[in-house]
């Protein structure tokens, strides 16, 4: 059941393991930036940040186009979605399970307080 | 309470955070307003804990539910009320401190289940509340991650999805 395509899933959640580079997907949705300017956002060295893209770039979420000196970056064909998709299941699980949770713990709190005063009348 | 400036409105209802923290870890957080004693107890006891661990979203009845909540304990909880298609789920709980933590493991699926740790981190009458699982391998955390803990439903629906992304791969 793994085989389907976790290899590039791997590749994916890799890319997005790291903040800086979430931040940076997150910037160039914005708007598309040099590796100058990421470097200069992030507080990085433009060797650092090279890399960043570089993962960024390997996995799809990012292009790069060198034009003169400067090589600008903007987001890739690919998309979050994917990802999101599968990590949103996840989360629907846990948020309806955990809302469920808040109702009992709702209760107890509220019985533990009735309970409270009963001992104290 | 206190009377802090949120932003947000409605305080009763919290929010529930997924996030995959690395090829190996999941990580579910979510606050409660209420005292961690109490948060852990729905945890703990077997017939607090079967009203809330299977949404009624999911379609499916807990059959029963076994807590022996402490360390070296185990528990066993079934799915179904159908003999011939229920799901058992079963640990052993590694290690349980009264209202701050519980570790357990998830051995229903053999060597690939998850270790599972639950943290309740009391601040101000309110418990923060970190759910960890760590798998053994990535290929494991992108199976399990996925199965939702291998309820029927949901894994016809992850079939479904990873289909369509597997379709989705192969085209580009």
């Amino acid at each position: 059941m793994v085989q389907y395509s976790s290899g590039r899933l791997d590749v994916s959640f890799a890319a997005l393991s790291d903040a800086t580079r979430r931040g940076v997907l997150e910037r160039l949705g914005r708007a598309d930036a040099s590796i100058t300017d990421l470097a200069d956002t992030f507080h990085m060295t433009l060797t650092g940040m090279k890399k960043h893209v570089g993962v960024l770039e390997h996995a799809g979420f990012v292009t790069t186009e060198k034009v003169g000196r400067v090589r600008t970056c903007k987001l890739g064909p690919r998309r979050l979605d994917e990802e999101t998709a599968w990590i949103e299941r996840y989360r629907e699980l846990w948020a309806s399970r955990l809302d469920e949770l808040d109702k009992i713990v709702e209760e107890l709190k509220q019985k533990e307080i009735v309970n409270g005063r009963k001992k104290r009348d | 309470m206190d009377a802090r400036s949120e932003t947000e409105l409605a305080p009763t209802t919290n929010r529930t955070t997924t996030e995959r923290t690395s090829d190996r870890e999941l990580v579910v957080t979510r606050t409660f307003n209420a005292p961690a004693r109490i948060v852990f107890e729905a945890w703990t006891t077997p017939e607090l804990f079967k009203r809330w661990w299977v949404p009624k979203s999911l379609g499916v009845s807990l059959h029963s539910c076994e807590l022996d909540a402490r360390t070296g304990g185990t528990y066993r909880l079934v799915f179904g009320d159908d003999a011939a298609t229920q799901m058992e789920f079963f640990g052993r709980y590694i290690e349980v401190i009264p209202h701050s933590r519980i570790v357990w493991t998830n051995d229903e699926g053999g060597e690939g289940g998850p270790v599972t740790t639950v943290t309740f981190e009391e601040k101000a009458g309110q418990t923060m509340l970190v759910i960890h699982d760590l798998y053994p391998s990535k290929e494991a955390a992108d199976d399990g991650a996925g199965s939702l803990d291998g309820m029927p439903e949901t894994l016809d629906q992850l079939d479904e999805l990873l289909v369509s992304l597997g379709a989705t791969a192969a085209r580009s």
